[in-house]
């Protein structure tokens, strides 16, 4: 059996507790590093992370979205949508297909 | 194109054919991979779009949600009231292979299943903000889920894909031109030794004839015939 982890500021993520999620609050980015890997290890299936948060762990998970579990997803914080969620998809379709034509109207 | 060192003999010249033809069966074969891959990835980038747009507005409703029900409530009352979560979700991962990649497929049960029975807390001394709050990003859960696995899928074929055109590629403009160009050189290396080989022919059946009856040089001989009838 599997579990769930959200990451990232204590604001976005406390929500995601009362629907079963187990939240990871998280202040800076060393922090996060440290706890994603050890998420990864762990029996975690799904990462959410906040967009905020995900800014400085861009090595981190570029080198797990090779492997088949976890998967480790953006979602916007409560500071906002920066964009960066659909860009990751929108980077599997440039790396796929070489260039964007999904999102190439908008 | 460069081909490949290898010595001009039959031998090798099977060898070679051999290669070219299964080279060229790689390189159909993974061009069929790679255009049902597209494909497959195509309509799963297209739902992971759609899906990622409905969590992303629904997490911003949410988030709205929860920031009006903190601010009816103080910091301790919200914290109590979520302290304990009721509900829990358990998630079962499977794989389903999608063109030889492997992809998960995540399968969940919720602790109770009533949507009603989501709240951790007594109604009293909350807000009934918390409890939309709770409520949408329940709702959300499913996409939630989805998401992730759609996302997952869409990385882990992306590689795949960029991984089989690579390799067809290789097979399309390196390895099949050298085949090609080996078997050329090769063919064209063993005529050229049975040409040799003829003309050696000729010239010792010339010298032959010669100690045999004494004849000159056929050739010379006809040649100065004509000459003279002309």
């Amino acid at each position: 059996m599997y579990k769930i982890a959200v990451m990232g500021d204590r604001d976005s993520i406390y929500g995601f507790a009362a629907i079963g999620f187990e939240p990871f609050p998280m202040a800076t980015h060393e922090e996060a590093a440290a706890k994603l890997k050890e998420l990864v290890e762990d029996n975690y299936a799904v990462i959410y992370i906040t967009e905020a948060l995900a800014e400085g762990l861009e090595k981190e998970i570029l080198h797990y979205s090779e492997r088949e579990l976890p998967a480790i997803i953006l979602i916007p914080g409560v500071s906002g949508n920066t964009g960066k969620g659909i860009m990751a998809v929108k980077r599997s379709v440039e790396q796929a297909v070489g260039s964007d034509i999904i999102f190439g109207n908008d | 194109m460069a081909r490949a060192q290898v010595n001009p003999t039959r031998m090798e010249l099977n060898r070679m054919k051999s290669k070219l033809k299964t080279a060229r069966r790689g390189h159909k074969l993974l061009k069929d991979k790679r255009d049902e891959l597209m494909r497959q990835f195509l309509i799963l980038v297209r739902e992971n779009k759609e899906l990622r747009e409905k969590v992303e507005t629904g997490i911003k409703n949410c988030n709205r949600s929860f920031v009006l029900a903190r601010a009816g409530m103080s910091a301790e009352q919200l914290n109590v009231a979520l302290m304990c979560p009721k509900q829990e979700v358990y998630l079962e991962a499977e794989t389903k292979n999608i063109m030889s990649v492997d992809v998960p497929r995540f399968k969940y049960k919720t602790r109770t299943s009533d949507t009603n029975d989501i709240y951790a807390y007594g109604f009293a001394f909350t807000s009934a903000d918390l409890d939309r709050a709770v409520k949408e990003t329940a709702d959300l859960l499913p996409s939630m889920l989805r998401l992730a696995e759609c996302e997952k899928s869409c990385q882990l074929m992306a590689k795949e894909i960029e991984k089989t055109r690579r390799r067809v590629n290789a097979l399309e403009h390196v390895m099949i031109p050298r085949y090609e160009e080996t078997i050329k050189y090769i063919t064209m290396k063993l005529d050229e030794n049975e040409r040799s080989s003829q003309i050696r022919l000729m010239k010792v059946k010339d010298m032959m004839l010669k100690q045999a009856h004494g004849y000159e040089d056929y050739d010379k001989a006809a040649i100065s015939l004509g000459k003279d009838e002309q």
